[in-house]
């Protein structure tokens, strides 16, 4: 297909060239035999699932994200990751996702085509199939340049069942390594910072990692992405659910110099900040040690770390501060707004 | 980040707070806490992210003071941005914090999902290069803060000027620091001991418009960075006028903080602004002499003059904030945030009733959000 040119409505008429689009870009980039049947759904064998668990897994979520592509990643790649990871962080192993695009009239061909090659790559490095998928084109204004929906199934195998309920006192709270990554080096590349800051995404697929934890250890308690509200976000949700308080040490929480330089220019906390490839695992005392081994050696859990302990308490996350004070790290009202001064 | 390291550093930070500790246990009343305004948000803020008020004696309470230009902004001033950002043609131009105050309509939050053209902008600069992409367009810049920000939208505004830009101009509600506080010094209820005033603000004025604290109203006051260390020396060294029975202006920022402030800086703004007959605070009313107005020299760029607006701020105070709230009694220091009837019920920072509850750096924000480990520890 000739990619010089732009997406036009007539990609979504329904007509000829829709068909080329979706024939001769989308379907060409994801091939695979469920895609290639060319129904107007996949059709997955049954049997195939039962032998993998005992539950099937089924999430969706919807990006938008500016500017599309980023240092460490496109829309693309955190389309099928977000996706991978959310199945992931259930227990499952995720097989098939579906796409579904929204695009504005005037996208280049070549960018779109290049978010597809970064999708097909992703899906390749999660061992995940695209088997299903949708195109729809709006008019300039209607949409901003390209959104991407996927959803996903994944198998839970039997007896793993973490749960944002499960923190008991005397767990240990455990990432994967750097936060705020992805937030830092989205806010950066929007240009409007002129911060000359070297900061990529973190976008990763965690399904690998999150195996391996399993392995080390199948009572995981709590187990979850830290995507939009950040780390922050996801250990108030497991303090709340779980009715317990959670207590970091922020000298072991593992943050960029970068993010935090632009943090602090910015007066945001990169505790809040966004993540695409970090998940926070709340596990027993007794297999801490062995989680963590197996983590570190995987390249997703290279840098993991225990940052803090749950103990009794009415749900609140507690920050033990360096400087030897300590305060309550809340939910976020709404966004972070950068200060005046 | 290893320049600010140094201005965290947890065993420095342990000696002071023994100093302090034994100061306090030997010099000052066990029975009558010392009561120590830091005027400013930013110093607010520090206090609390770093938990500094829980690693103090019990004989020393900090009070947390208005200085932050947010929290002290009228509606009906809100009112006004909005009302300009609606204009046909407009694109208004913010500081983050700024746009989630509410209005008696709306916040500018509210407005720009409601259509208008608002745009978070980091510097004043940044609104000047939209102006410049946009000669269609006329670019407000809501210009406010105290001295800190004076410099740089008067820099701006001179750019503006020697570009001949004919499409850009600020909104201008700059308030003065000295003014403020000596308005909470001629407060009746007034119940401070001292103050610690903010660095950056003397970064542009110096040290010495403050002496009229000391020499008037015989309170003690130390200039400070915003670090955790700054901050703590700071107290040390409060703690240390009142052991020793002395009232003077010092100067902690020393690093930054130069005796006769920023020349070139007062200079911008003693050519573009002058200060406003009447200007009202949110919460402490009519405040003469500490709003800041554009000089007729560059009425061009004055977005009140150019556009319009709804409200005369030259008649006077407009204030209409809810009765129940006690903002000003926070502001003012005469009440802590949660003794509030509206705390962390009616207003919360998902719905802020009050500027105090808006802004990260508001004293009722910074108690919601950081302050609930000290409120449940008082009240065990």
């Amino acid at each position: 297909m000739n990619l010089s040119g732009t997406i036009a409505l007539a990609h979504g008429s329904g007509g000829r060239v829709m068909h080329q689009l979706v024939d001769e870009l989308i379907r060409s980039t994801f091939s695979n035999p469920l895609l290639e049947e060319g129904e107007d759904q996949a059709r997955i064998p049954l049997a195939e699932l039962v032998v993998q668990g005992d539950r099937l897994a089924f999430t969706t979520d919807s990006y938008v994200v500016t500017p599309l592509e980023f240092p460490g990643g496109n829309i693309g790649t955190l389309a099928i990751n977000g996706t991978v990871n959310d199945l992931a962080v259930g227990g499952a192993k995720p097989l098939y996702l579906s796409c579904g695009f929204i695009i504005e009239e005037g996208l280049p061909l070549e960018t779109f085509a290049r978010i597809l090659q970064s999708m097909r790559l992703a899906a390749d490095e999660a061992g995940v199939q695209i088997v299903t998928g949708d195109t729809k084109v709006v008019q300039r204004g209607g949409a901003d340049k390209l959104f991407i929906n996927t959803a996903g199934v994944g198998v839970i195998p039997a007896g793993f069942n973490p749960s944002a309920g499960g923190a008991q006192v005397g767990d240990v709270v455990i990432v994967n390594g750097w936060l705020g990554d992805h937030g830092a080096a989205i806010l950066n590349a929007r240009g409007d910072l002129a911060l000359e800051a070297d900061i990529e995404s973190d976008c990763a697929p965690l399904n690998a990692l999150v195996e391996a934890m399993f392995a080390a250890c199948p009572d995981i308690h709590c187990l979850r992405d830290a995507t939009r509200g950040g780390l922050a976000t996801v250990l108030n949700e497991f303090a709340e659910r779980s009715g317990v308080d959670m207590v970091l040490k922020e000298d072991t929480l593992p943050i960029r110099t970068p993010v935090r330089g632009m943090c602090e220019i910015l007066g945001l906390d990169p505790l809040y900040l966004a993540n695409e490839g970090k998940l926070v695992a709340v596990v027993p005392a007794a297999a801490a040690q062995a989680v963590l081994a197996a983590m570190q050696r995987i390249p997703e859990g290279y840098h993991a770390c225990i940052i803090g302990e749950v103990v009794e308490g009415d749900g609140h996350v507690i920050l033990q501060t360096a400087f030897g004070g300590e305060r309550i790290v809340d939910m976020l009202p709404g966004e972070q707004l950068p200060r005046i001064c | 980040m290893k320049y600010m390291d140094e201005f965290r550093d947890p065993a420095t930070a342990k000696k002071l707070v023994a100093e302090i500790h034994k100061l306090a246990s030997t010099s000052l009343s066990q029975r009558e806490p010392l009561q120590i305004m830091e005027f400013c948000g930013g110093h607010t803020h520090t206090l609390f992210k770093y938990g500094i008020e829980s690693m103090l004696p019990d004989n020393i309470e900090m009070v947390h003071g208005p200085g932050c230009p947010v929290c002290v902004l009228p509606m009906a001033r809100v009112d006004d941005c909005v009302a300009i950002a609606e204009q046909p043609g407009v694109i208004f131009t913010t500081f983050g914090d700024a746009m989630r105050v509410p209005g008696t309509r709306k916040s500018l939050l509210q407005a720009k999902a409601d259509g208008c053209d608002v745009r978070m902008v980091y510097s004043p600069m940044d609104a000047l290069a939209i102006a410049r992409k946009n000669p269609e367009r006329e670019v407000v810049f809501f210009a406010l803060g105290f001295e800190t920000t004076m410099p740089s939208t008067a820099l701006t505004l001179l750019q503006a000027h020697r570009e001949g830009l004919q499409n850009f101009s600020l909104f201008c509600n700059h308030i003065t620091t000295p003014a403020t506080m000596r308005a909470i010094l001629t407060d009746p209820d007034l119940r401070l001991d001292g103050f610690l005033a903010p660095g950056h603000v003397s970064m542009v004025i110096g040290a010495h418009p403050y002496d009229f604290v000391t020499r008037d109203y015989h309170k003690p006051l130390v200039i400070t960075g915003f670090e955790p260390l700054d901050i703590l020396q700071a107290l040390w060294m409060l703690v240390k006028q009142f052991a020793e029975g002395r009232c003077e202006v010092e100067n902690q920022y020393a690093r930054i903080v130069p005796e006769a402030g920023n020349v070139a800086g007062l200079k911008a703004i003693a050519e573009v602004y002058e200060t406003r007959e009447h200007s009202e605070f949110r919460g402490l009313g009519n405040i003469g002499d500490a709003g800041i107005q554009i000089r007729e020299a560059y009425a061009a760029y004055d977005a009140e003059k150019k556009l319009g607006l709804p409200f005369d701020f030259a008649q006077g105070a407009v204030g209409y904030d809810p009765e129940h709230l006690k903002c000003a009694d926070v502001l003012r220091g005469v009440m802590k945030p949660w003794e509030c009837p509206a705390f962390a019920k009616t207003c919360n920072p998902q719905n802020p009733l009050g500027a105090l509850m808006v802004s990260p750096e508001g004293s009722c924000a910074a108690y919601y959000a950081y302050g609930k480990l000290a409120k449940r520890k008082e009240t065990v």
